[in-house]
């Protein structure tokens, strides 16, 4: 999932405080399930809103909505009756999310409400961690499914380098050193001429240096 | 501000305080009838945002009361009902409201004096602290279900 986590609240604040009447979105998909912005972050958060604005000596109206999916237009469509009152929007869906409300309402400000993090799987209630780089040509299948580019510090993909130590990252103890996982799961597999082999070096065309992405499937069209 | 009294508004987890609060009532110990007793199944029901919605509905406190640390009867809701209530006393701190207005105590089934005097000491506390802010400008309507517009129907359901 997309992970996010809540901007701090004053900042929150300072963009909206010019605002009377406010539409706070959620989102239903990713954000939910990190507890960043979903409908119960969205109620939270109107009501921290309303509290402050009502100790700085003014009502500010705020309606919720929380979306299935802020980064799809037909979704985003839905906020179309609600959107007249509203004079900014406080988009709590990652920044795709944002983005799309931007898009289709051209003449309304809409303000983020979180801060996007990382594509990363949940390791215990509360604890998000990152997996994915999203890098566009995955090397999972021959890591054996652990992934170097996210989980390395130095996004190294013949390791481990010389700053690893007892099975942790030079960078912290609390990170453990990915190409250690790699080849402990590559011996419990029975797959250690895997590690033998040399990986070349990666194209990052397929990734961000390739400039902004997009995915084009004719037969969906 | 001499005569202003509290509302105080208390979740009390069924197992422990609110029995605590009926052995109160049986010992005849009185308490302030500022404190207005919501039971919960467990304090570990109580989520952030219902302690949030009594501050922003003009409560001047709140506290949720759960049993002793170890003791819950659905093991670990006391202790996360703890870690909920000091993250919204992060969060009215951060918006400037006074944190002291949110508390989390524990007690047990047998504690009705106990109930009584934690009763006394928060609505005393309370008191001297003032009117929650939010009262000066009456309280939000937002989440009113007789004032609600389309898109927040669906928040007021939860």
């Amino acid at each position: 999932m997309i992970t996010a986590e809540r901007k701090p609240i004053q900042e929150i604040i300072n963009f909206v405080s010019p605002y009377k009447n406010l539409l706070l979105v959620g989102c239903n998909e990713c954000v939910t399930v990190c507890s960043a912005g979903g409908r119960k972050e969205v109620a939270l958060l109107s009501s921290a809103l309303q509290v402050a604005s009502m100790k700085a000596g003014r009502i500010i109206h705020i309606q919720e909505m929380t979306l299935e999916r802020q980064c799809d237009p037909e979704y985003v469509e839905q906020l179309v009756p609600y959107i007249d009152q509203a004079d900014a929007v406080l988009s709590l869906a990652c920044g795709c999310g944002v983005q799309e409300i931007a898009r289709r309402f051209k003449d309304k400000m809409v303000f983020p409400g979180v801060n996007t993090k990382f594509m990363g799987a949940s390791e215990r209630p509360g604890v998000w961690a990152e997996r994915c780089q999203g890098c566009g040509d995955c090397l999972l299948g021959v890591t054996g499914g652990i992934c170097p580019i996210a989980r390395c510090s130095k996004r190294l993909q013949n390791g481990p380098c010389g700053g690893s130590s007892k099975g942790k990252c030079e960078i912290s103890p609390d990170v453990d050193c990915v190409w250690q996982l790699i080849w402990d799961r590559l011996k419990a597999l029975g797959l250690e001429e895997r590690y033998e082999a040399i990986l070349p070096a990666k194209d990052w065309r397929s990734g961000r240096g390739g400039g902004p992405r997009k995915i084009v499937r004719e037969d969906l069209m | 501000m001499k005569d202003f009294e509290p509302v105080i508004v208390a979740f009390c987890c069924h197992y422990c305080a609110y029995t605590a609060a009926d052995m109160a009532g049986s010992l005849r110990l009185s308490y302030p009838p500022n404190v207005k007793i919501i039971r919960v199944p467990c304090s570990g029901k109580v989520d952030v945002i219902h302690l949030m919605q009594a501050i922003e509905r003009g409560a001047d406190g709140v506290y949720v009361a759960g049993c002793l640390e170890g003791d819950c009867h659905f093991k670990s809701g006391n202790a996360k009902a703890a870690r909920r209530v000091a993250y919204v006393k992060r969060l009215l701190k951060d918006i400037g409201i006074e944190p002291e207005r949110i508390e989390m105590i524990m007690m047990s089934a047998g504690m009705g004096e106990r109930f009584a005097a934690v009763a006394e000491a928060f609505t005393d506390k309370i008191r001297r602290l003032g009117p929650n802010p939010v009262k000066l400008m009456g309280a939000s309507k937002t989440r009113d279900p007789h004032n609600v517009s389309p898109a927040n129907k669906e928040s007021a359901a939860l």
